[in-house]
């Protein structure tokens, strides 16, 4: 690895600043490791289902659990999870219920978990009420595919007052001075969009992955993970060259859609096996 | 006007919690007269910015930049003013409904006939517009929403006049119930995307065109039909049709040497209403009236009428007016009208109402159906259904004024234009079943029992 300029923002590798999810990558680092996220959406099939699949793959091999509100207009994501999250809400999932997954799994594992969410949600219930349950239940803090620093204002002050973690998305298309600005304004990492394009496995992660990175990187990021398109250890191995984590999401709820949790269980510990780094 | 307007935060404040009018702004437009025309976004007071993906942010950078330096550019609004006049028609006609103002308390009632544009409603103004920007950002692509399939045969016209690729997203169950339509925009030589995701419905229709854009951002203009999503298009969408009020003030002092009291539109993403709107913003005394869809009645549930009831929330990009349940879902909006069946509002619209600037009222089906009726049999001219809902407004609000003349005035001094943005030749189907006109072993009856808007 090489060192890159110190960012009290997204906080030096010896400064995690409290933050969960920086303590989590950094752990990985010390350990020689590339850190492994992995998503599921709350709900999916039910709320049960998701803290004991949560727990499962903090168990095998993964170091921070990013869980997604199911929402009515996810622009963000593709077929699989579009297909998962509808049926979440059809069972009866509601917004509230995050909290009691966040702390199901909190309360088993050591995993930092996050919550991935489109914005509405959140700014209905208050932003405020949502941050402050999310911390009570224990919860890293959020990733926020639909906002973007320039619309955070309350969101920057609430997170800062109460130390959570605030990961926003960096693209291909991002222009250099939009690329400092979020680096700038989030905490814990900074998640880099691999493609242009939604959520879904893909058999190959852009090339366009490692300039986004590396971009972040040289705005001052010290943890920069990189979602979009990640189903195998052989991609976490690669990106791993030039990445501190990497992001699974749809392949984990493909599992889950077909195996259940021991399928999660599976899948995550094959992941994992790609998380050794690798000299560049 | 509901309290609901009360519940309005600032950009990224918590909008459920913080029930807070944008008293500010509200005072500053009462006491200082400041003009309301032209607001170049991206916030219209607290409403408007850019909830949108990171990914996208470049693409609405480009299409902001390309925008304004067309609109100071003379080659390009000489080369929107020829399209406009030699392609779709304009200036569009004032006409006076003098058979149809004896319902509406004998005031005088004048239609702008955006009925008479080509393609048959207000919608090929902004078309326009947007496809010659994607060909200024060297785009060779461009994609649309649509609901009922007019801004997607608008769209398709577009993109055949200037050479484009064009791909319209449109819930499943609307191209089964427009399958006339579909055809419509595949003779235009447009490729339509049946969309199976979410409710299938608009919304869904615009989250696949989102999804679209992302991927391909790099060759595809996203050409957006109605006046909200993240900035510029709210502002870009309403300068388009700005020259329906341009015209309509215009004409209105021509034909009748003043001002209206009032001007009546529907509003369901609201982009015919902030046009015609736009031309009097700075006319405070002609009162603006927006007719949303109440569907089968605001108080069932199954309505559309997101400024009356909704909750200021964040959809497609913007900060609005949204129709969402405790969770912050966006809920399933219901209208006899697919043109105004949408759960969100333009923030431009928003802030009028907040501001007090604009009043928004919903109309039922069946008011909107019978105020459709009566256009056609009192003038010969079959509105849409979307419009049906600005003529049974402009009824209430002929009335009121006629109900509220001081001494010696005369209802026909009071004058209301309001803006007939579509034709109806779409909706024959929907109606002829609504009014019980077709036999019932007949082909159409089967059609229109399927809620058929050709």
């Amino acid at each position: 690895m090489t060192t890159h300029p110190t960012n009290t923002s997204t906080g030096g590798p010896s400064a995690a600043g409290g933050s969960k999810a920086a303590a989590a990558i950094e752990k990985a680092r010390s350990e020689g490791r590339t850190a492994l996220i992995g998503y599921l959406p709350a709900g999916f099939p039910d709320v049960r289902t998701t803290i004991d699949a949560g727990i499962a793959m903090a168990r095998n091999g993964v170091d921070l659990i990013e869980i997604g509100i199911p929402y009515s207009d996810p622009v963000m994501d593709g077929h699989v999870i579009q297909e998962a999250t509808v049926e979440a809400l059809a069972n009866g999932f509601t917004v509230p219920r995050i909290f009691d997954v966040v702390e199901g799994i909190t309360r088993e594992t050591d995993a930092a978990v996050l919550v991935m969410t489109y914005w509405n949600p959140v700014m209905r219930m208050g932003v405020r009420a949502f941050s402050e349950r999310l911390a009570a239940a224990g919860g890293a803090g959020l990733i926020t595919p639909d906002l973007i620093p320039d619309e955070a204002s309350e969101w920057l002050a609430v997170s800062e007052e109460l130390g959570l973690d605030r990961v926003f998305l960096v693209a291909p298309s991002t222009s250099p001075q939009r690329m400092q600005n979020t680096v700038d304004a989030s905490k814990g990492f900074v998640y880099a969009v691999s493609v242009m394009g939604v959520t879904g496995a893909r058999t190959s992660v852009g090339a366009a992955a490692r300039a986004v990175v590396d971009a972040a990187h040289a705005a001052g990021a010290d943890r920069v993970c990189v979602g979009l398109g990640v189903s195998s250890s052989a991609q976490v191995r690669e990106i791993g060259v030039y990445a501190d984590g990497v992001i699974v999401g749809t392949a984990l709820v493909a599992a889950l859609r077909d195996g259940g949790v021991d399928a999660v269980a599976d899948l995550a510990r094959e992941l994992s096996t790609g998380t050794t780094k690798v000299p560049a | 006007m509901t309290d609901m307007h009360q519940d309005a935060g600032r950009p990224g404040t918590d909008a459920g919690a913080a029930d807070t009018i944008d008293a500010g702004t509200a005072e500053a437009f009462l006491s200082h007269d400041e003009s309301l025309r032209h607001a170049p976004g991206p916030y219209f007071g607290s409403y408007g910015g850019r909830w949108m993906p990171e990914s996208l942010i470049a693409a609405l950078d480009e299409l902001q930049d390309t925008f304004e330096k067309a609109k100071a550019d003379p080659e390009f609004t000489a080369q929107v003013t020829e399209l406009n006049r030699n392609y779709a028609g304009r200036p569009s006609l004032l006409t006076e409904a003098q058979r149809f103002a004896e319902h509406c308390g004998g005031v005088r009632v004048f239609l702008k006939r955006e009925d008479l544009n080509h393609t048959g409603s207000h919608k090929i103004n902004n078309v326009l517009g947007q496809a010659l920007i994607a060909k200024r950002m060297g785009k060779t692509r461009v994609i649309a929403e649509t609901g009922a399939g007019q801004h997607g045969v608008a769209s398709a016209t577009a993109a055949a006049l200037l050479g484009l690729e064009c791909v319209v997203y449109m819930g499943a169950e609307d191209t089964r119930r427009q399958a006339l339509n579909v055809a419509r925009m595949q003779l235009l030589g447009a490729t339509v995307i049946p969309v199976t995701n979410g409710s299938q419905t608009l919304k869904d229709a615009i989250n696949e065109a989102l999804r679209d854009w992302v991927a391909n951002v790099g060759t595809t203009h996203y050409l957006l039909g109605t006046a909200a999503g993240a900035h510029p298009f709210p502002s870009m969408v309403r300068y388009f049709h700005e020259v329906i009020g341009d015209e309509a003030r215009e004409q209105i002092l021509e034909q009748t040497g003043r001002l209206p009291d009032a001007v009546c539109a529907c509003v369901g993403g609201g982009s015919n209403a902030i046009g015609m709107f736009h031309g009097f913003l700075d006319d405070r005394e002609v009162a603006l009236h927006g007719f949303e869809a109440g569907g089968d009645g605001v108080e069932t549930g199954r309505h559309a009428a997101t400024i009356t009831l909704g909750r200021p929330g964040v959809l497609h990009g913007a900060r609005s007016y949204l129709m969402q349940d405790e969770d912050g879902q966006t809920m399933e909006s219901h209208s006899i009208s697919a043109g105004l069946d949408y759960p969100g509002v333009g923030p431009e619209h928003a802030y009028l109402a907040d501001i007090g600037r604009a009043n928004y009222e919903p109309i039922t089906d069946a008011e909107a159906m019978e105020a459709f009726k009566l256009l056609s049999r009192t003038e010969g001219i079959i509105p849409a259904i979307e419009t049906a809902h600005a003529l049974a407004g402009a009824m209430k609000v002929g009335r009121r004024l006629a109900a509220d003349l001081g001494p010696g005035e005369q209802a026909s001094d009071r004058i209301i234009v309001v803006n007939l943005s579509g034709r109806g030749d779409k909706d024959v189907a929907t109606a002829a079943g609504y009014f019980d006109l077709l036999p019932d072993d007949s082909a159409e009856q089967e059609i229109a029992q399927e809620g058929e808007q050709l």
